[in-house]
C-alpha cells in the first residue's frame, strides 16, 4: 500500500463544474501521471465551498493551499511546482480585494475567517459520492447514538433544548414541530425534507445536498426515529440534477451499509427514503403545496389548520423541515444541545448560511453565528461594496423579505430582529445594493417574481400583486401619481392580512419595506419624475457636462436628433426631444454624458 | 354528536365540532359573503371573501375552511374585516369584464350580488384584464374565461361530484386559468356536457349555450307548426327562475306561459316517459327471460350516455337500447302526430324544455333522425325558458293554470317521477311487476328506491323473481358502478343511472343556485305531482295504449324498434 | 453494519486517509528543489512514503518544500513533531529513511548523526 502524501481537492459543485472543474480534474490526472505522482497524490472530487465566483476551486492538502479560478492550462505548473517541488503557485492564490494581498491558506482568507462552518463543514472537504469519507469524519455516529442510547422523546427534548429554529423561512422551533408530529396518533408517519430551494440567488441547500448528502439523510433518519416515522421523502427541484444524482448515490450507499432500511444499528427502527423531483414552481417550497405536489396534484397551498403534523402527506402526520434544518440535526445530537445553544443569540441559536450576492466584492455562501451584524457579513466576509461604490441597502429573506438601509447595518441579525424591521430571515438570501440601485425598481423586481410565481389560488396574491406591480411599473415609468404610495401601502397591508399562504402574506414585504426606508425615492419618481439612482431608463435625463470635447459622436448616434453642437464645441441635449434611449451615454468616449 | 360553543360577534352559538367557522356564523344568524365556498363541495379557502377575525389568529383566516374550537371568539363585522372583503372583491372586479348589463347572468350573478352587498363604489385598480377566446365549439356549454374568477367550483364539481376531471388549474400568477387539458375546447376532451360546472359557477364563466333566439324565430315564422315538450323536472324548478320559492310545482302556469309565448301545441315529455317505460320495461323482461346481457342500465340521461360511450365503451351492451323520452317524443311527433294532425313533418319545429345541457348535444346526434328529419330541433334549458318568459313580459305568478294538449300531453305519475333519481326505476317496477305477474300491485310506491343518496340498492319481489336493482346518481358514483360491472361484481337486473346529483331535479340546466335544501324541495314536489296524478302507471296511460293499438303495434315490435330504439357507440374526442 | 461499534471501527480505519486534510500531527518535509531532486530527493520521498505506508502510520503528513539554501546538504528532510523543535536532517539517503521514521517519527528520538539544524517550535 502506497502512502498518499497529498490530496488535491477539486470542487465539483454546480458552480465550479460550470466554470470548468471537470477539465481541470482531467488535467490533474494527466499531469500527475506524467510526473509519476499518481500513486502518492490523490485527486478528490468534493462538493461546494460556497465561493463559486472564484471557481474552479482547488485545495491542495496537507498544506491546505487554496487555488482560485484554476484553468486546465494552470495545472501543469501546480503539479510541477507545488506537488513536486513544494513551491506554492502564488499567482493562483486568492487576492484580498482591499489589501490586494495573496492568501495561500483557505483558513486565512477573510471570506472564510469570520465564518463558522458547521453545516457547511464537510462541503468542499469530503467526497460526497463516498459514504466512507462521511463516516471518516464521524458521519452517522449521531444516528447511532440516538438509536442506541436515546429515547425518541429524548431526541425531541434535545432538539428543543438546542433552540434550533426552522431554516426555511418561518423560524418555527424545530423541536416543537417534531413534538407535534410525535404527539399525533397514527402508526404511519412521514418525514419530508424540503429541498425545493427557490429564492433567487439562494443556493445553500443545493450546496449541502451536493457536498454533504449523507448529513441530510442522517438528520432525516434521526427525525424519523424521534417522531415515529418509517418513511421519508426528499422533495428536490429537478433543476438540481447534481444534487439528485448525489442523493441517489448516498441513499444507495446508506442502504448498502444498513444505515437505511430495517433494524438500523440493531434497533427496532426502520427507515426508508425516496426522492421526489419537483418541477420548479416557487410555491412548491410552501409545505402544503409541496405535499400536494408529492401526491401528484398541482402544487397549490391549502389553508392550515389542519397542520401537516396532524394531517400531512396522504393525510398522515408529517414533519417537514428544510435542508439546512436537517443538516443541523446530527451535530446537535452528537455534540449536544448545550454546545449548539452556546452559538447564536438568546432566541435564535446556532449558525445560519447566507447567500451573498449583489454589488459586493466576495459573493458566495457564508455560514455565520446568528447574531452577527450585517456590517460584518457585508464588509468583513463580503469584502465590501464592489467598484468603490456607496452602500445603499441590503435585501434579506428572498422575494418575501425586506430591504434594510445603512442605519440598520449594526443590528444583530436574528429571526425576531429582522421581523421587527420589516424583513425576514427567509432562506438567507442577501442581495447587497449600492447607490446606483433604484429601490422602486428593486421592489418591482421582487414583486414581478412573486406575481409570476403566485400559484393563482387566492385572490389577494394573484390579483393584488398584479395591481401592485402595475402601480410600481407606472411609477418607474414616470406615470406615478399622488395617492399611489398610499394605495400601495393599503393594498400591501390587505394582501398581508388576507392571503392564503405564507408566500402571499409576505409578497408585499419588498414594497412595504422600501416604502418604509426609502419613501423619498418613491416620492422623487412620482413628484419630480426623477429616479435618484439613475436606474429607471424612462426617467433618466441625460446631460452633457463640460468634459465634452465636441467630437460629435453623440450627435451622430442620437436617433431623434436631440443633440446639437459645433465640432470641438460644447454639445447639448434638448430634453424635450430626447427619448432617453441612452445611446449617446454609451457612445461618448470621454464620459462627458451623465444621467440622473 | 360532539359540539363546541363559540362566540360570534359577542353572541354564543353551539355547533357540531366538525363545523367550519362559516357554518357557525350561519347558525348564529350571520351570512358571511363567499364565492369559492359551495355547501356541497370541499371548502378551499381560495377566494378570501369570507375572511373573519378570530382572536389569537394573526391574519384574517377564511371562515369556510377554519375549524371551530371551544371558546373561540369570532368577529365578522369589524372595520378590518369589511375593508379586507371589499379589497378582495375590488381585485376580482378589476380583472372582470364590465359588461354586467349585457351578461347572461345579469341579476343572477354571485359576484355582482356580493359587490352590491359590500357597497363597492369605486374602481381603485384600473389595469390589465385577462384576455381569452370563447370556448363555444360544443352544442351545450359556453366557457368565457374572461368572466372566470378562479373560484375552482367547476374543478371541484367535475372532480369530486362527477369524477370526470375535465377542469384543472393551469399557469401561474396573473395567467392562472381553469381549463380542460392542454387548454382544449370542451368538444376535444371527454366532457359529458352534464353542465354541473355551469350549475355551480358563480358568474357567467360557464353557461348553457343560449338557443332562445332560434326558438323565438321559429315561433315567429307563420309557416312553422311549433310544438314544445317539457321534461318532468322542469315544472318543479322553473318557478325559481321567475322569483318563486323552491319546491313549487308550476305545471299549469308553465303550460299557460308556453301558450302565451306562441307555441302551437304544448306537450309533455311525461308522455314519452311513459312510452320509455313500455319499451325499456319490455326490453328488461326480454333480457331476463332470454338470458340477455344483465344488468340492464337506463339510457335516458344523455350526460351518463356520453360518459359510458367515452369512458366505458366496453360496457355499452348493458345500456338499454331504448331512446330517451326526449328523443322518443321527437321521433313520434314528426311521424304519428304529424300523420294524425295532418301536418307535413317538414313544417313541424320540435322544441324541448329540459333540465339538462347534455340534451342539446343529444338532439343533434346524427342517428336521432328516425322520423326522416332531425327529431328534436331545439333544446332549451329551464333557465332559458325562464329568460324567454321574462323577455316576453309574462307575469308568470299571475297566470291561470292550463292543461297540456292532447294526445301527447297526456301522462301518468310514473312519467313525472322520471325527474328524480329513482323515478325511472320506480316507474319501471310499477309496469314490469304488473306485466310479469298479470296482477295489480297493492302498493305502487316503492320507497326503497327513493332518496337522494348517490347509490342505493334494493331487491323487489316480482312474482317468483327477486329483482335486484340499483339506483345511481352523479357520474362519480357511475364510475364506481362501472368498475363493479366490469369486474362482474354487480349482480343486479336493472340499474338506473342519472348523471346529475338527485337526477334531473338538479340537472345542469336547472335554475341556480342549487343546494341540498332546494334539491329536497324539488324532489318533494315531483312526488307530490305523482301523488296528485289520476293515473300512476305508464301502461295505464290511455294515449300510450292508443298509440300502440292504432299505430305502433306492440312494445319492441318492428315499428317501435325503428323509431324508439337506437344503438349507442363508443365516442372518441380530440 | 450492525452496531455503533462497527461504525466506529470503520471510522478509525478510514480516518488515516482523511487525516491529511486536518494536518495537525507529525510532519515529514522533504526538500524537493532542483538541488534536492538532483541529489536524489525523489528516491528519498518514495522511501518515506513506503515507510509511512508500511508502518500504517496515522497522524503523519508528508510535505515537500523548495530549496532552502543549503544545497550541498541535500537531500534535506525535516521532521516536526507537534510541540517539539523542527529537526532538519541532511544528506539523507533512502537507506536512512527507515531509521529516521522508526526513531524520530515513531519514538520521538532525534537521530543526532544526521542532524544539520533545529528550529524551536
Amino acid at each position: 500500500m502506497q502512502h498518499t502524501r497529498a490530496h488535491v481537492l477539486i470542487c465539483a459543485g454546480t458552480g465550479c463544474t460550470s466554470s470548468g472543474a471537470k477539465k481541470v480534474e482531467a488535467a490533474f490526472q494527466t499531469e500527475l501521471a506524467k510526473q509519476g505522482l499518481q500513486d502518492e497524490v490523490k485527486v478528490v472530487e468534493t462538493g461546494c465551498h460556497g465561493f463559486c465566483e472564484m471557481g474552479p476551486l482547488v485545495i491542495v492538502y496537507p498544506e491546505g493551499v487554496f487555488y482560485c479560478r484554476m484553468q486546465p492550462e494552470d495545472v501543469a505548473e501546480v503539479v510541477e511546482s507545488h506537488l513536486l517541488k513544494g513551491r506554492i503557485v502564488k499567482r493562483l492564490l486568492y487576492q484580498e480585494p482591499i489589501s490586494m494581498e495573496r492568501i495561500p491558506s483557505y483558513k486565512d482568507i477573510s471570506f472564510y475567517k469570520k465564518q463558522m462552518r458547521y453545516v457547511l463543514g464537510n462541503c468542499g472537504h469530503i467526497n460526497p459520492e463516498l459514504i466512507e469519507e462521511y463516516i471518516a469524519v464521524g458521519g452517522y455516529e449521531a444516528l447511532g447514538k440516538a438509536l442506541t442510547t436515546m429515547t425518541p422523546q429524548g431526541v425531541i427534548d434535545e432538539m428543543k433544548k438546542s433552540g434550533l429554529r426552522g431554516r426555511g423561512g418561518g423560524g418555527f422551533p424545530t423541536g416543537m414541530k417534531w413534538q407535534f408530529a410525535s404527539n399525533s396518533p397514527g402508526s404511519k408517519k412521514y418525514v419530508i425534507c424540503n429541498a425545493d430551494e427557490g429564492d433567487p440567488g439562494a443556493f445553500m441547500d443545493r450546496s449541502v445536498l451536493e457536498g454533504d448528502p449523507h448529513r441530510i439523510i442522517e438528520g432525516m433518519a434521526i427525525c424519523g426515529y424521534a417522531i415515529g416515522a418509517d418513511e421519508g421523502y426528499i422533495y428536490c427541484r429537478a433543476e438540481y440534477p447534481l444534487a439528485i444524482k448525489r442523493l441517489k448515490i448516498a441513499i444507495r450507499q446508506a442502504e448498502e451499509m444498513g444505515l437505511l432500511g430495517t433494524n438500523i444499528f440493531g434497533s427496532e427502527f426502520n427507515f426508508k427514503l425516496k426522492i421526489k423531483e419537483g418541477a420548479g414552481a416557487f410555491v412548491c417550497g410552501e409545505e402544503t403545496a409541496l405535499m400536494a405536489s408529492i401526491e401528484g396534484k398541482r402544487g397549490m397551498p391549502r389553508p392550515r389548520p389542519p397542520f401537516p403534523a396532524v394531517a400531512g402527506l396522504w393525510g398522515k402526520p408529517t414533519n417537514i423541515n428544510n435542508v439546512e434544518t436537517f443538516a443541523n440535526v446530527p451535530q446537535i445530537i452528537q455534540k449536544g444541545a448545550d454546545w449548539y445553544a452556546s452559538i447564536g443569540t438568546e432566541k435564535s441559536k446556532g449558525t445560519k448560511v447566507f447567500a451573498l450576492t449583489g454589488k459586493i466584492n466576495n459573493t458566495g455562501l457564508a455560514e455565520v453565528p446568528i447574531g452577527i451584524t450585517m456590517r460584518e457579513i457585508i464588509y468583513d466576509i463580503g469584502g465590501g461594496i464592489s467598484d468603490n461604490k456607496k452602500f445603499k441597502a441590503v435585501q434579506i429573506g428572498g422575494p418575501s423579505g425586506g430591504c434594510l438601509p445603512e442605519e440598520l447595518l449594526d443590528m444583530p441579525i436574528d429571526y425576531d430582529s429582522l421581523l421587527a424591521v420589516g424583513a425576514m430571515m427567509g432562506s438567507g438570501g442577501l442581495v447587497v445594493m449600492d447607490e446606483t440601485t433604484c429601490m422602486v425598481d428593486v421592489a418591482k423586481f421582487f414583486l414581478n417574481f412573486t406575481q409570476s410565481e403566485s400559484c393563482g389560488k387566492c385572490t389577494p396574491c394573484r390579483e393584488g400583486t398584479k395591481r401592485m406591480l402595475e402601480i410600481l411599473t407606472r411609477i418607474t415609468e414616470g406615470e406615478g401619481k399622488e395617492g399611489d404610495i398610499e394605495l400601495l401601502e393599503d393594498l400591501g397591508a390587505q394582501i398581508k392580512d388576507t392571503a392564503l399562504c405564507g408566500l402571499g402574506q409576505s409578497a408585499p414585504n419588498p414594497v412595504l419595506s422600501t416604502l418604509r426606508y426609502f419613501r423619498h425615492e418613491y416620492e422623487a419618481h412620482i413628484r419630480d419624475k426623477r429616479c435618484p439612482a439613475g436606474a429607471c431608463s424612462k426617467l433618466a435625463a441625460y446631460r452633457i457636462t463640460e468634459l465634452c470635447k465636441g467630437c460629435g459622436l453623440c450627435k451622430k448616434v442620437c436617433p431623434v436628433g436631440a443633440i446639437t453642437g459645433e465640432v470641438k464645441g460644447q454639445h447639448v441635449i434638448d430634453p424635450e426631444v430626447c427619448i432617453k434611449c441612452g445611446a449617446c451615454f454609451t457612445k461618448c468616449p470621454f464620459k462627458a454624458i451623465v444621467k440622473g | 354528536m360532539e359540539t363546541v360553543t363559540l362566540t360570534v360577534d359577542g353572541k354564543q352559538v353551539t355547533v357540531p365540532a366538525s363545523a367550519s367557522v362559516l357554518e357557525a356564523c350561519k347558525a348564529a344568524g350571520i351570512k358571511i359573503p363567499s364565492l369559492c365556498y359551495h355547501p356541497e363541495l370541499r371548502a378551499e379557502g381560495a377566494c378570501r371573501v369570507c375572511v373573519v377575525e378570530i382572536e389569537g389568529v394573526r391574519a384574517l383566516p377564511a371562515s369556510c375552511v377554519y375549524p371551530v374550537a371551544e371558546g373561540m371568539k369570532v368577529k365578522t363585522n369589524t372595520q378590518r374585516v369589511r375593508k379586507a372583503r371589499k379589497t378582495v372583491v375590488e381585485l376580482l372586479l378589476a380583472n372582470h369584464p364590465d359588461d354586467c348589463l349585457s351578461c347572461q347572468r345579469n341579476l343572477n350573478c354571485e359576484l355582482q350580488t356580493i359587490a352590491s352587498d359590500l357597497g363597492i363604489r369605486e374602481k381603485r385598480f384600473p389595469g390589465e384584464k385577462k384576455k381569452h377566446p370563447l370556448d363555444a365549439n360544443n352544442p351545450s356549454l359556453v366557457r368565457d374565461q374572461e368572466k372566470c374568477i378562479l373560484c375552482g367550483r367547476c374543478v371541484r364539481a367535475c372532480t369530486e361530484r362527477q369524477g370526470v376531471n375535465i377542469y384543472s388549474f393551469a399557469n401561474r400568477g396573473f395567467d392562472t386559468t381553469v381549463v380542460p387539458a392542454f387548454n382544449q375546447g370542451l368538444d376535444q376532451v371527454p366532457c359529458t356536457y352534464c353542465g354541473q360546472c355551469s350549475s355551480v359557477c358563480p358568474t357567467a364563466a360557464i353557461v348553457e349555450k343560449d338557443d332562445t333566439d332560434l326558438v323565438f324565430a321559429a315561433i315567429n315564422d307563420p309557416t312553422k307548426h311549433v310544438i314544445v315538450q317539457t321534461a318532468p323536472s322542469v315544472r318543479v324548478a322553473l318557478g325559481e327562475a321567475l322569483g318563486m320559492k323552491p319546491g313549487e310545482a308550476v305545471t299549469g302556469q308553465m303550460v299557460a306561459a308556453l301558450r302565451r309565448l306562441g307555441f302551437d301545441r304544448v306537450f309533455d315529455t311525461d308522455f314519452s316517459a311513459d312510452l320509455t317505460i313500455m319499451e325499456e320495461g319490455a326490453e328488461l323482461i326480454h333480457r331476463i327471460q332470454t338470458g340477455g346481457v344483465l344488468p340492464q342500465i337506463t339510457s335516458c340521461s344523455p350526460g351518463w350516455v356520453n360518459f359510458i360511450e367515452l369512458l366505458y365503451p366496453d360496457l355499452l351492451p348493458h345500456l338499454s337500447t331504448a331512446k330517451s323520452p326526449q328523443q322518443m317524443f321527437g321521433a313520434v311527433v314528426k311521424t304519428y302526430y304529424a300523420e294524425k294532425a295532418g301536418i307535413d313533418p317538414k313544417d313541424i319545429v320540435s322544441v324541448s324544455v329540459m333540465p339538462c345541457t347534455a340534451k342539446k348535444a343529444e338532439a343533434i346526434r346524427p342517428e336521432m333522425r328516425d322520423s326522416g328529419y332531425q327529431d328534436v330541433d331545439y333544446v332549451l334549458t329551464t333557465r332559458e325558458l325562464g329568460r324567454m318568459i321574462r323577455e316576453a313580459g309574462i307575469e308568470f305568478a299571475q297566470l291561470p293554470a292550463e292543461e297540456f294538449d292532447a294526445p301527447m300531453g297526456i301522462s301518468t305519475g310514473a312519467g313525472v317521477i322520471f325527474g328524480s333519481t329513482g323515478g325511472v326505476m320506480e316507474a319501471a317496477l310499477r309496469t314490469v311487476a304488473e306485466v310479469l305477474t298479470g296482477k295489480e300491485l297493492g302498493c305502487i310506491e316503492f320507497q326503497a328506491v327513493r332518496g337522494l343518496q348517490t347509490m342505493r340498492e334494493a331487491t323487489v319481489q316480482v312474482g317468483d323473481l327477486p329483482v335486484k336493482v340499483a339506483i345511481v346518481n352523479t357520474l362519480k358514483e357511475a364510475r364506481n358502478m362501472m368498475e363493479r360491472v366490469r369486474k362482474g361484481e354487480a349482480d343486479y337486473h336493472f340499474i338506473e343511472i342519472m348523471a346529475c346529483p338527485g337526477g334531473c331535479i338538479s340537472g345542469g340546466g336547472q335554475p341556480v343556485p342549487v343546494n341540498p335544501d332546494i334539491r329536497k324541495a324539488r324532489q318533494a314536489a315531483i312526488y307530490e305531482c305523482d301523488r296528485d296524478a289520476v293515473l300512476r302507471k305508464s301502461h295505464d296511460n290511455p294515449a300510450i295504449k292508443e298509440l300502440y293499438d292504432t299505430w305502433l303495434g306492440k312494445p319492441m315490435g318492428e315499428k317501435a324498434h325503428h323509431l324508439l330504439h337506437t344503438h349507442y357507440h363508443p365516442q372518441t374526442r380530440g | 453494519m450492525k452496531t455503533l461499534e462497527d461504525l466506529k471501527k470503520l471510522r478509525e480505519k478510514l480516518q488515516a486517509d482523511a487525516q491529511i486534510r486536518h494536518a495537525d500531527g507529525i510532519r515529514i518535509i522533504v526538500g524537493m528543489g532542483t538541488c534536492g531532486i538532483a541529489a536524489g530527493a525523489r528516491e528519498v520521498m518514495t522511501a518515506v512514503l513506503d515507510e509511512v505506508a508500511k508502518r500504517e502510520l496515522k497522524n503523519v503528513t508528508v510535505h515537500q518544500t523548495g530549496c532552502i539554501g543549503m544545497c550541498e546538504k541535500e537531500v534535506l528532510v525535516d521532521i516536526a513533531r507537534p510541540g517539539e523543535p523542527r529537526v532538519t536532517y541532511g544528506k539523507v539517503k533512502p537507506a536512512d529513511v527507515p531509521k529516521l521514521v522508526s526513531e524520530h517519527v515513531v519514538n520521538g528520538r532525534v537521530v543526532e548523526e544526521l542532524v544539520v539544524g533545529k528550529i524551536e517550535a
